[in-house]
């Protein structure tokens, strides 16, 4: 190597040294600015996990890099009960259509906001959570109050195959809740026809299913037709100010608006806790097919979820 | 004649190891796609996968060693690929009645995951694996250029193995189904064996040529 190209390759090399430390410097400087503090990061087998706080709120992010990040769960400081994200809100708005579960699954833990809030809800409720992170449980553990008992347990592994052995073991439960991030998107498996069959299957006849997903991107046409495909007639819930996304699904015919109303009222201040009324959301939950229906669903042999999210 | 006869079955044999390269890697990265929906995406399913992978490999490396030792032919060596696309067909046809059964048996999604990447990958791959050996003997003339001709080779076949995974995460799985990204392995490899026991009548002829050359 003669020494000019050692020089340009010098040079190179230390334009990219420093961009990547301003990049950090720039980032830790914003974070500063708002009062934000890493108090716990890890890597676990499966992302990085970083815990944060500022003087209003505790969050856990799951990231790929520091700017890519988002926060999966957060809760204030203040009033722990009272929900930090639209979604959570949006989830529990759910109850309009199918309420009283007995048995509920959850497949994510992150934070472990939906099991306590639905532990708060239904004391009685056997609540099982499928985390596939052994990482995440210990986390919420430490620092977000989450506690298994014998109403909440977790069960470590992938929540496909906890739904599959449940259905093998004729299992049923009144609510699942699908609320599974890698950071990134909804692991691929958990997005296919084949698994909202084996979901299906563990439902009885007035059971229901909540998947928390997005409305901005490309899967929403093929999601939305999947979830058709599966269940007919589902339940839309957007919002003006979220890019959340509800679906609801259930065997049973959903309700008309005027019954969701009416739910509504009787439900209003037992959800006040949270912060969220919940008269608000039945308008903008609809059965209208607003997404192309020529778009391919995914399946076990077509799921490039990942791809198409770009 | 035969010396420009001599390099075209070079040139071909080059061009299957870049096939069998690049359909190795292929269908390691689909065996994530296929065990996920039974076993997970767990990290240690893709342990298993890449266990038995390296294993399936290795064994072939050792296999296609010794059988390169006695009358090397483009014949044996066309066969090789077509054994692989035959023993692809179990994994296309019965791959989820498989799954689903050892499902049942196994528990243990780390040894279930195992059991099922064995009895899914384990045959195809190792006579995958025979072909680069049995590839490094065709073209070695003198042993002065063994290394050469080892080196030539692996670099095809790991470009193949790269461009493979990269084609196929990248865009295959974005436009095709799993099984029809096997199935059109499958009749690549086929139509290689085809074309390379087609070309074994010439391969003999020109080594014949220049043995009296």
């Amino acid at each position: 190597m003669n020494f000019k190209m050692k020089s340009t390759m010098r040079y190179w090399f230390s334009c990219v040294v420093l961009f990547l430390f301003a990049d950090l410097i720039i980032l830790q400087d914003a974070q500063a600015q708002r009062g934000i503090r890493e108090i716990h990061q890890e890597r676990s087998l499966y992302r990085n996990i970083i815990v944060t706080e500022d003087s209003s709120r505790r969050c856990l992010r799951f990231t790929i890099t520091r700017r890519t990040g988002q926060n999966q769960s957060c809760r204030f400081l203040e009033n722990p009960q009272a929900l930090v994200f639209p979604y959570a809100k949006m989830t529990l708005s759910s109850l309009l259509v199918q309420d009283d579960p007995q048995r509920i699954l959850i497949i994510g833990l992150g934070g472990g906001t939906l099991p306590e809030v639905y532990h708060t809800l239904f004391p009685e409720a056997e609540i099982i959570i499928s985390e596939i992170d052994e990482a995440v449980l210990s986390v919420a553990e430490d620092f977000f109050d989450f506690a298994q008992t014998d109403k909440i347990k977790v069960d470590i592994g992938d929540g496909r195959v906890y739904v599959k052995r449940a259905a093998l073991r004729n299992e049923s439960f009144d609510l699942v809740i699908i609320d599974a991030f890698n950071g990134e998107y909804i692991p691929e498996h958990l997005m296919t026809e084949e698994f909202l069959q084996e979901i299906k299957q563990l439902l009885p006849e007035d059971g229901m299913l909540v998947s928390n997903t997005f409305s901005t991107s490309r899967l929403y046409d093929a999601e939305s037709q999947t979830y058709q495909n599966v269940f007919g007639e589902i339940i839309n819930l957007r919002m003006n100010n979220t890019g959340n996304r509800i679906i609801i699904a259930s065997r049973q015919s959903l309700p008309d608006l005027n019954t969701l109303n009416r739910r509504a009222a009787n439900w209003r201040s037992r959800l006040e806790i949270f912060d969220m009324d919940v008269t608000d959301y039945p308008r903008f939950m609809s059965t209208e097919v607003d997404w192309n229906t020529e778009e391919r669903p995914l399946t076990d042999q077509y799921s490039p979820a990942n791809l198409l999210n770009n | 004649m035969a010396e420009s006869l001599a390099s075209m079955n070079n040139l071909l044999i080059l061009c299957l190891a870049f096939v069998s390269g690049f359909i190795i890697m292929s269908i390691e990265l689909l065996g994530g796609r296929i065990l996920a929906p039974y076993f997970g995406s767990s990290i240690f399913v893709w342990g298993s996968i890449i266990t038995v992978f390296m294993l399936s490999l290795s064994l072939g490396y050792l296999i296609g060693g010794k059988l390169s030792l006695r009358n090397p032919s483009l014949k044996l060596h066309g066969s090789f690929f077509m054994l692989a696309a035959f023993l692809l067909i179990p994994l296309i046809l019965f791959g989820n009645q498989i799954m689903e059964a050892l499902f049942l048996v196994i528990e243990d999604p780390r040894y279930g995951s195992l059991i099922v990447s064995m009895l899914l990958f384990f045959l195809p791959t190792a006579v995958l694996g025979m072909i680069a050996p049995y590839s490094v003997r065709l073209l070695v003339i003198d042993s002065n250029h063994s290394g050469h001709v080892a080196g030539t080779l692996y670099f095809v076949s790991t470009m193949g193995s790269a461009l493979g995974t990269l084609a196929t995460s990248f865009y295959l799985v974005l436009w095709f189904e799993v099984n029809q990204i096997l199935i059109t392995m499958g009749l690549i490899l086929f139509l290689s064996g085809m074309l390379a026991i087609f070309s074994n009548k010439t391969f003999h002829a020109n080594k014949a040529a220049l043995d009296i050359s």
